[in-house]
């Protein structure tokens, strides 16, 4: 669940706000995004995705909220983590998307399924 | 203050579906309005997901259309495959300039899969530039009919600022996805059967709800329900006992029995090094639990949960009843998990790539239909309406406060369980239903609520009725038929080689189709 808005980064934007699928965050007293019903998180992750300024962590425990702290989210390395390997904003022509070979990675798993399972069955008829 | 507008074509729902209803209706010529209950362009699973689509060459099409038929199980429709493979053989490549289509080792675009927030931003982007008005945080909590019993509108309720909205069309877009039924599924929080229980109010009905038990795994925990690491994936007992779980069609009933003998632990030390590396920039969603819970997820062994997918990888949903998805209420159109997919897939799962395929090309044929009808006959704003909404809203009896919590948690527990929903007996889906009515009954007499606990109470009672059409339709199906699976009715029979129908509030009702209509499918 969503856990931390870290205000020293958070600009006020309100892209978080606005791109909430389940309408959790708000903008506070001070012009700054505030986790207004945290209860209603789905741990989507994706108002990192849409955070520029990389001010938002999301906890993947997804049935109970974590009491992560502003330090423990900037300690963990991993602020920003999901818009960079996005690829979005600034890293655009460095994280780029490699979608595509879903499809190849898949029909490795299956090759490889059938490789094992012809191990197995040599395996298994040894004496 | 509330908000009144009058447009030729309202579109409840902005993810796949809608986003394609709406752009479909405005190239028509179409005033359109999209309202989505969240943020058209993170709302639905599609934006947390990355969709292949059904995506065959001209000269594979036969081919592919007959295999699908076959595993269909009869109740496909080859017409409707080949309309939906032509339709997204045409379409993906005209979002050039909206998402960025990586191209191939070959050097060629890659247009079958596209990367679920990277897409969805695309189809907000194009959606405004089509002229659409998009009302995000605009749930939609009943639909409006005139006097004729065509649609009129719909009313809801924005968020921000909780103001009621009312907006009269001369069609109305159902869009509103699948039912995960409160599970844990990624991305699904907000696909609690809104839809549904809306459309079946106005007149409208269902098919194919027994089809509603599709699961995915994922890390316990999390709702990280990405599936394709999994598929090199080794399974493990408490004891850690490798269990031989092949992959395969019946790796969900596997892993479900596992599950219900303890818990279930995964290792993906199969993967090979260079997808390790690349995963980041393939699913970036996927890697993040694990990074932040310090689980090395190729090295480490770790527990897993499966999720349930209701209809959202499940099938059932609104039934339409011609070419441009109406359903049989004039003027009111049903598309992508929201529809019943079982003309596309039948009694099996339509996974990512069907399923996208059916969201992309039924949310155009809706879209485009439905603007002919609104451009034929205007919005009508002046004509009487009549508010269809009644359980959570309009309650028949004293309004008393409701446990609404209690009425979804009934939902979990009655169609998540593995030995409920994917191990199914007649005996066990009565008393479900039985358990069901009890909450339903009590949601009719007495729920309402004010402002956001208005959308709660709603959602609450469209679960509740996804729920019963599902176990209703489980229980007058008595046979195994693709993902419907009677542990007392093992195996095909061809009694019931039809489409199955639901509908009903109070009283719940159920009723095959002929199989004569079908017969050259089944």
């Amino acid at each position: 669940m969503i856990e931390v808005v870290i205000e020293d980064r958070c600009t006020g934007c309100g892209d978080c706000v606005e791109a909430c699928p389940s309408d959790v965050l708000a903008l506070g007293p001070e012009g700054k995004a505030i986790i207004a019903r945290q209860d209603d998180c789905q741990t989507c992750l994706l108002c990192e995705l849409y955070c520029p300024a990389d001010a938002l962590f999301v906890w993947p425990d997804c049935e109970a909220p974590a009491g992560i702290t502003a330090d423990q989210a900037l300690a963990s390395g991993q602020l920003g983590a999901f818009r960079r390997d996005s690829g979005w904003g600034e890293h655009v022509g460095t994280f780029t998307n490699q979608h595509w070979r879903m499809g190849s990675i898949f029909e490795r798993a299956r090759l490889a399924a059938i490789k094992h399972a012809a191990i197995t069955k040599t395996e298994e008829t040894k004496p | 203050m509330s908000l009144t507008l009058a447009t030729d074509v309202l579109v409840i729902g902005g993810g796949l579906a809608g986003t394609w209803a709406a752009i479909a209706a405005a190239r028509e010529g179409a005033e359109v309005v999209l309202a989505d209950k969240g943020y058209c362009g993170t709302s639905g699973v599609t934006a947390t997901a990355g969709p292949g689509h059904w995506w065959v060459p001209p000269e594979a099409r036969e081919a592919a259309v007959a295999d699908r038929l076959t595993r269909s199980l009869g109740l496909g429709d080859p017409d409707w495959m080949r309309r939906i493979l032509d339709l997204t053989w045409i379409s993906l490549p005209t979002l050039r300039g909206y998402y960025d289509f990586s191209t191939d080792d070959q050097g060629q675009p890659f247009y079958r899969g596209l990367r679920g927030p990277e897409y969805m931003r695309a189809m907000r982007k194009l959606a405004l530039d089509q002229g659409v008005r998009i009302l995000d945080h605009h749930p939609a909590l009943e639909l409006l009919r005139h006097g004729d019993g065509s649609i009129a509108g719909a009313a809801g309720l924005a968020l921000r600022g909780e103001r009621p909205w009312t907006i009269r069309a001369g069609a109305v877009v159902l869009a509103t996805g699948g039912c995960a039924f409160a599970s844990r599924l990624l991305g699904s929080a907000t696909n609690t059967g809104d839809g549904l229980l809306m459309g079946v109010e106005a007149g409208a009905d269902l098919s194919g709800m027994e089809f509603s038990n599709y699961y995915t795994p994922a890390m316990a925990g999390t709702n990280m329900a990405r599936s394709m690491a999994y598929s090199f994936a080794r399974w493990f007992d408490a004891d850690d006992r490798e269990l031989d779980i092949p992959p395969g069609p019946d790796v969900t009933p596997n892993l479900a029995r596992a599950l219900l003998l303890g818990p279930l632990y995964c290792r993906l030390d199969r993967v090979p090094e260079d997808i390790r590396r690349v995963m980041p920039q393939v699913q970036p969603n996927f890697v993040l639990p694990f990074a932040r819970w310090g689980v090395d997820a190729y090295r480490d062994r770790f527990e897993v949960t499966l999720h349930p997918e209701g209809t959202v990888r499940g099938i059932g949903g609104l039934r339409v009843v011609d070419e441009a998805c109406q359903t049989q209420v004039p003027g009111l159109f049903a598309v992508g998990d929201a529809a019943s997919r079982e003309l596309v897939t039948g009694a099996i799962s339509g996974g990512g790539a069907v399923n996208s395929s059916w969201a992309l090309s039924s949310g155009q044929w809706a879209g485009a239909g439905a603007a002919r009808l609104a451009r034929g006959q205007g919005a009508r704003a002046e004509d009487l309406a009549v508010a269809t909404g009644r359980a959570g809203l309009r309650p028949h009896r004293a309004a008393r406060p409701v446990d609404v919590r209690a009425a979804v948690q009934t939902v979990r527990d009655e169609l998540n369980a593995y030995d409920l929903n994917i191990f199914r007996r007649g005996p066990a889906l009565v008393r479900s239903a039985e358990r069901l009515d009890d909450v339903w009954t009590d949601l009719a007499a007495h729920a309402r609520g004010e402002g956001r606990a208005s959308l709660r109470a709603r959602e609450a009672a469209a679960l509740v009725a996804a729920g019963r059409w599902s176990k209703a339709s489980a229980l007058a199906r008595r046979e195994s038929r693709g993902m419907h699976r009677r542990e007392d009715a093992p195996g095909l029979d061809p009694r019931f080689a039809s489409r199955q129908r639901a509908a009903g509030l109070d009283r719940v009702w159920t009723a095959f189709e002929p199989v004569a209509a079908q017969a050259e499918v089944a």
